[in-house]
């Protein structure tokens, strides 16, 4: 009997350990009630500005920013005619390369705005990102990205992002690397900053070359995190430390 | 500059009201350098006031140290109808001014 609860506890640990957790819940008290709160959350000012850009570029197409709740929460997605995963803010360039408009950096003001903005538009929906058919290719390239050691330090983000998630590093808490808040603001940064610059400070870290903006692998990676936050509650703009 | 206004639309006489402002600002404090080795010059929101029909609620003094996009909240008693009115002026001499309107009950 007792061993049956143990084998019951144990798997239900198990269980714990595997159902994704969003990096908010990881955050200190302060930084969760900054993010909560729109009037004190400051990812909000890149959303007010993105509404500005919307209304110059996008809204003779798109109409309100409210007409694109539940966009952001399917990205990135496998576009079978390109045969690639596509981000969103890849995919707001195509937009603007179709109706003639200057392509905008992956970190450029704008494009967080704008991304801000559609994103925000999204915030509660679970992430639910297609990862069937010919696009389980890319996830699984993206999986590789994710458990290969890598770097000087010669660590796979899996190592601490799925092995020890939860446990601690100095005095903070190891997040599960959830991407369901981007772009978001980071207190580090003092401002917005995309997944591509979160990617670029990751491999960094692990003294490893980052990968191009734009490249294949880049996009396997993003895919596949972004498959792996699948059920989470899109948090943009998120806060975090 | 961008700004983040929350004050609420409509009060009770004498109810205490909460005013919430988030100014979108580097508040480069002047102590760090660039890539080169380069001093990057201080850049700061140095003075804050807030004023209701025209008496001041607060003023603040602000200094480096604050981190980028201010946040500051404050609380002033709601008497009449009226607008709230923040100004703030920085390093570079730029000064803001934004109007937030009260409907007092």
């Amino acid at each position: 009997m007792i061993r049956r609860r143990a084998a019951l506890f144990v798997a239900a640990l198990l269980l714990a350990g595997a159902a994704p957790r969003s990096g908010h819940d990881d955050a200190s008290p302060a930084v969760q009630a900054m993010q909560d709160d729109d009037a004190e959350n400051p990812g909000m000012l890149w959303v007010e500005q993105g509404a500005a850009l919307w209304a110059e570029g996008c809204a003779s197409c798109h109409g309100t920013p409210e007409s694109v709740r539940g966009v952001s929460a399917r990205y990135p997605r496998y576009d079978p005619a390109l045969g690639r995963p596509v981000t969103l803010g890849a995919q707001v360039n195509q937009c603007r390369a179709r109706t003639g408009q200057a392509a905008w950096g992956s970190d450029s003001e704008e494009m967080l705005s704008v991304t801000a903005l559609v994103g925000r538009q999204s915030r509660g929906l679970p992430v639910a990102i297609d990862g069937s058919g010919p696009a389980q290719a890319w996830l699984q390239q993206g999986r590789a990205l994710f458990t290969e050691r890598q770097g000087q330090l010669n660590l796979s983000c899996a190592q601490c992002h799925d092995g020890l998630a939860g446990q601690r590093l100095g005095g903070a808490r190891i997040p599960q690397g959830q991407v369901n808040g981007y772009p978001l603001y980071r207190l580090e940064w003092q401002g917005l900053g995309s997944l591509d610059r979160r990617l670029r400070n990751c491999l960094a870290g692990v003294r490893a070359e980052p990968l191009p903006p734009g490249s294949p692998e880049m996009a396997a990676l993003q895919f596949y995190l972004g498959w792996r936050s699948n059920g989470l509650p899109v948090e943009t703009p998120a806060v975090r430390p | 500059m961008r700004v983040l206004l929350n004050v609420p639309k409509t009060a009770k006489k004498g109810e205490a009201v909460e005013i919430k402002i988030l100014i979108s600002h580097p508040m480069e404090s002047g102590q760090r350098r660039d890539e080169m080795g380069r001093a990057v010059p201080r850049m700061v929101i140095h003075d804050f006031v807030c004023t209701y029909n025209g008496a001041e609620v607060i003023r603040l003094a602000l200094f480096p140290a604050i981190a980028a996009n201010p946040f500051l909240a404050f609380s002033a008693r709601a008497e009449d109808s009226g607008a709230f009115t923040f100004t703030w002026m920085d390093d570079s001499g730029a000064s803001q001014t934004e109007t937030a309107l009260i409907v007092v009950e």
